[in-house]
């Protein structure tokens, strides 16, 4: 594994690598761009924004619209920030990627190392749940939430991310446990281990990096949900629909340096995820779905 | 008489379990995913209006849906949309994760900043790129502002071009996504490989036109059918960039589908147009499904 | 268990009732005034229901002017989970009467006698068969004209009353080196400007066309001209309009780079807080030609029904806190709009909200109070929708001229139904 984690053995001349390090810096510009606008911008006073130049450093420096939009912001009836909704968020983002991550990598066991007939038609019909656009299942998914009595609930919530998410980590984790040897799974049957004991002794502990991609990608999918957040959340909204709330007034005053303050507090989570996870992103992309 | 009927039983259970294991997922499937894409079709065939009704009117809704000149338009722009952002995504990621495979001093540094904006929820996106684009405020006025007086960039406010500022701001959101695939595909191919290769004499050019982009051929199809489906369900970044506008030259099948559904109360129509995006889908998806499932059989 | 829990609640409930020590439940409602000024405002409406023993829960979607809020409600309701009370708009709340799920209002409204304090055009709305359904907040008057008035006067014409008036100033502007019409390119901005010209050129006509939907009218010469007009319009707006927002265009017209924005009066909010005084700084008129008339919508509570008897009771009076006249008068000085109830007094408002009221008395006793096209009150949502359709088109110039886009309106229109 560790030789394959190398660079590539190809070697570019002098000119070749200077074009190379100026093309990947352009590149970083344009990523960083849109981040530049909204950071400089929720530092200024109003005036500052809808008068002036929105790439211009600030004239005069404030935090009041972070802490506005932190904690005193009008969202609905209360001027309450986004304080309380990120609470919301959490409660729901967190069992709702520790589920969908366990079930995907159980099911992601079963595929590979318990095969049995009809199995990849079954991985096949469970794959299609990744691309079925949200807005068509608004309407049954209320019914049936209403039936199981879930409707508005942060339980609700978590049965829906759960439900269009196991695609996705079923995925991830059948890919990743395909490329690990079987027979180490069969030694450890024919030693009397049974199907549980396996999956936590043997798979388990080398599913680290497979982990990481599919609690980055539920983590991102879950958190910047908007539709189900609006539709099932019922009176625990999660951050974006405050978010949405905040940014979308209808009438009045639009305070933009409070809105880019808080569209990056609602995606500091998910940045600092990025951040701290991203080069385990990358490995466990490479030992796992890119192969598949 | 215990000690012979354990066993048994125990090595029966071992062999139910991993089914056991399996089923609720798949019960759970196809209850709320082709459950619902039933649904979803037998409401197609009604005069469903605010809420599902059963009054069945047969082919009605897809006549009108086809013959609405706003479906057209979403039609013609998913095409032009799903084309380029596909192509465009494909060749950043891959152009990207090719260079950053080149020993690159500050790889550490690089590899989040081109991820990070598929952190990002479609609200901040829109947001931000609305701005930027914005004639009066965003860049326009900037690059004026620092004396190119004559500039001038108005894709977003052109009914013909707004079409391509949402690839644009798509492209940002996941090509970096895309970067990290092949670059993990890239680290996975085996030095020696292309080290036999360059003694051979080959160019750098050719050595990844022959032997590294056809290795990466798994890469490529992920992209594909990520970016692909990513394409046919955008509505959010619409939403959030031009609000299908100028007038309604950047409808999309996804917008499309949700307003006649929740704020036209036309749901039958909306359902027919939910049907033919789900077809579009399973059309891409399937095939690949097939080919990709048959063989590892 | 759960269901022995509910049961046991309800019992409770009833128990409670009887033996009246009522508190009544808390009334959980749907909304999408998250904006500072307007979610103050209904602020107001939380502290009086407060103070009489009934707790508020909130529930704010904002987006669309209410759009993601109605995609919302028809989750919940699909799912049994209905809100106790939900902010709604024209013909919404006649869809959802119509699927039978609001509770009836009517005990409440005739004892407190709200027939005889809101306008009829109003009350088409706010009943359903008879039944009052929902309780309006305000009214919203949609053909208005907001001018600088520094920009007015550098034109050295008085404020139009006719078209071709305003034609003269508008063209004056031009020349004087200003955007003369600050506008946003968003359907429903296109659409509230299309309202006034329908209405200048007549009620009747305003009435047989987007109200009663008329193929004639709707084809006709008569909107050809209005199509015209519209299109004329676009020759005075920048070229940066396509989706701006609304309050963008006001603020133009504030700093004197526009002359004048054709806007509901929620506009009138961004004028105030800029600091800008009514009559010294801006000018308020109706639309040229309009003055008399009113289009307007409405911003109402519907009751969704519910089984348990302190919502019940919980949702009539949150009904009653609404028809408050002292809360009517507060929270529409905040709004921008004005009292749903004509019998409120206008101390509190400024010359704009003033004029606002006495046209809307006046409209109607004369019978020229409409329900506006671009807010929803003229026609159901698919038929508005497909009337923003043509109206942003022809605004954009994809129709050759006024008579092609007439004759586009009355096909669409047709459509739709």
């Amino acid at each position: 594994m560790a030789a394959v984690t190398q660079d590539t053995a190809v070697s570019t001349g002098r000119v070749t690598r200077a074009f190379i390090y100026l093309l990947l810096l352009l590149f970083a510009l344009f990523y960083l761009l849109p981040l530049y606008v909204m950071g400089v911008n929720s530092v200024k006073p109003l005036e500052e924004i809808t008068g002036g130049n929105m790439m211009a450093l600030p004239q005069v420096w404030t935090l009041d619209p972070w802490r506005s939009a932190w904690s005193t912001a009008q969202i609905g009836v209360e001027p309450t920030g986004l304080k309380p909704y990120f609470l919301n968020s959490i409660l729901m983002v967190v069992p709702a990627v520790a589920i969908s991550t366990i079930v995907g990598a159980l099911n992601g066991y079963v595929l590979t190392k318990w095969r049995f007939r009809g199995d990849t038609w079954v991985f096949g019909l469970m794959l299609f749940s990744c691309f079925i656009p949200f807005q068509i299942v608004l309407i049954p998914m209320a019914v049936v939430l209403g039936k199981l009595g879930l409707a508005g609930s942060v339980p609700g919530l978590i049965l829906v991310h759960v439900v269009y998410g196991i695609g996705f980590t079923t995925l991830y984790f059948r890919n990743y446990y395909a490329a690990f040897p079987t027979e180490l799974v069969r030694a450890a049957q024919i030693d009397g281990a049974g199907f549980f004991q396996i999956f936590w002794r043997i798979l388990l502990p080398v599913s680290g990096p497979i982990a990481v991609v599919s609690v980055i990608w539920q983590f991102t999918n879950i958190w910047n949900d908007f539709l189900f957040g609006a539709s099932f959340g019922g009176t625990s909204q999660p951050m974006t629909v405050a978010l949405n709330n905040l940014v979308q007034s209808s009438t009045g005053v639009k305070e933009y340096n409070v809105h880019f303050a808080g569209a990056i507090l609602a995606a500091l989570p998910t940045l600092v995820v990025y951040i701290v996870a991203g080069r385990y992103f990358v490995r466990g992309l490479m030992a796992g779905s890119v192969k598949g | 008489m215990t000690a012979s009927t354990a066993p048994d039983f125990r090595t029966r259970l071992q062999d139910w379990l991993p089914k056991l294991v399996l089923a609720p997922s798949f019960a759970v499937t196809i209850l709320f995913v082709y459950g619902f894409i039933a649904f979803t079709a037998v409401l197609s065939f009604t005069g469903s209006k605010m809420l599902p009704n059963f009054k069945w009117v047969g082919w009605e809704n897809y006549e009108k849906l086809w013959a609405l000149p706003a479906w057209n338009t979403a039609i013609v722009n998913i095409a032009i949309f799903a084309t380029l952002y596909i192509v465009i995504c494909t060749a950043v990621g891959l152009l990207l994760a090719v260079f950053l495979d080149q020993k690159i001093r500050g790889e550490g540094v690089l590899r989040p900043i081109y991820l990070y904006p598929m952190a990002l929820s479609f609200i901040v996106t829109g947001t931000a790129w609305k701005w930027f684009l914005d004639p009066g405020i965003g860049l326009e006025k900037v690059v004026r502002l620092w004396g190119w007086e004559s500039f001038s960039f108005t894709w977003i406010k052109d009914g013909d071009m707004a079409i391509y500022t949402i690839v644009i701001a798509a492209v940002w959101q996941t090509s970096g996504f895309v970067m990290a695939m092949f670059l993990a595909g890239l680290r996975g191919i085996d030095n020696e490989i292309l080290k036999a290769a360059q003694i051979d004499g080959a160019s750098n050019w050719q050595l990844y036109r022959r032997i590294v982009i056809p290795l990466l051929r798994p890469a490529f199809l992920s992209a594909f059918v990520i970016l692909s489906h990513l394409a046919i369900k955008s509505y959010d970044l619409v939403v959030a960039l031009t609000g299908g506008g100028p007038g309604r030259a950047t409808e999309m099948p996804a917008t499309f589908m949700y307003s006649y559904t929740f704020t036209r109360n036309q749901m039958g129509i909306g359902a027919s147009s939910a049907v033919i995006m789900l077809m579009t889908i399973a059309a891409i998806m399937v095939p690949y499904l097939y080919a990709e499932l048959k063989e590892k059989k | 268990m759960r269901r022995m829990m509910k049961t046991t609640v309800k019992a409770l409930a009833v128990l409670a009732m009887t033996t009246s020590i009522a508190k009544a439940a808390d009334v959980e409602v749907l909304h999408w005034w998250t904006s500072g000024g307007e979610a103050a405002a209904v602020g107001v409406l939380k502290d009086n229901l407060a103070a009489g023993g009934t707790g508020w829960v909130d529930m704010p979607v904002a987006g669309g002017g209410g759009e993601a809020a109605m995609t919302a409600l028809r989750a919940r309701v699909t799912a049994g989970d209905a809100p106790t009370a939900v902010q709604m708009l024209g013909f919404d709340i006649q869809d959802w009467a119509a699927e039978g799920a609001l509770a009836d209002l009517t005990a409440t409204a005739t004892a407190e006698g709200w027939d005889k304090v809101v306008p009829a055009a109003l009350q088409a709305f706010s009943t359903h068969d008879g039944k009052w359904v929902a309780a309006p907040v305000n009214v919203h008057s949609t053909n208005w004209v907001w001018i600088n008035k520094a920009a007015l006067d550098a034109t050295g014409l008085a404020a139009p009353t006719t078209w071709d008036e305003l034609v003269a100033v508008l063209d004056k502007m031009k020349e004087n080196g200003i955007t003369p019409l600050g506008h946003g390119g968003q359907p429903w901005q296109e659409a509230t400007v299309f309202d006034g010209i329908v209405l200048s050129l007549g009620g009747d006509f305003y009435k047989a066309a987007l109200v009663d939907l008329d193929p004639a009218a709707l084809g006709g010469e008569q909107m050809a001209e209005a199509f015209n007009r519209l299109i004329k319009l676009r020759s005075y707006v920048d070229d940066n309009f396509s989706g701006r927002d609304w309050n963008l265009a006001s603020a133009m017209v504030i700093n004197g780079e526009a002359g004048m924005q054709m806007m509901g009066d929620w506009a009138k909010g961004e004028f105030l807080k800029a600091g800008k005084v009514p009559g010294t700084d801006f000018v308020c008129i109706r639309f040229p030609g309009t003055q008399g008339s009113v289009t307007f919508n409405s911003d109402q509570f519907a009751m969704f029904n519910q089984s348990d008897a302190g919502k019940q009771e919980a949702q009539v009076n949150m009904a009653k806190a609404i028809m408050d006249p002292a809360f009517q008068s507060a929270f529409n000085v905040v709004k921008g709009s004005v009292p749903a109830r004509t019998d409120v007094p206008n101390d509190a408002f400024d010359d704009c909200g003033k004029k606002g009221m006495a046209d809307l008395a006046e409209a109607n006793t004369a019978g020229t109070l409409y329900g506006s096209m671009a807010h929803g009150h003229a026609a159901p949502a698919s038929v508005k929708n497909a009337t923003y359709d043509v109206i942003t088109a022809a605004f954009n110039g994809e129709y050759a001229d006024g008579a092609a886009a007439a004759a586009a309106l009355a096909e669409a229109v047709a459509a739709a139904q």
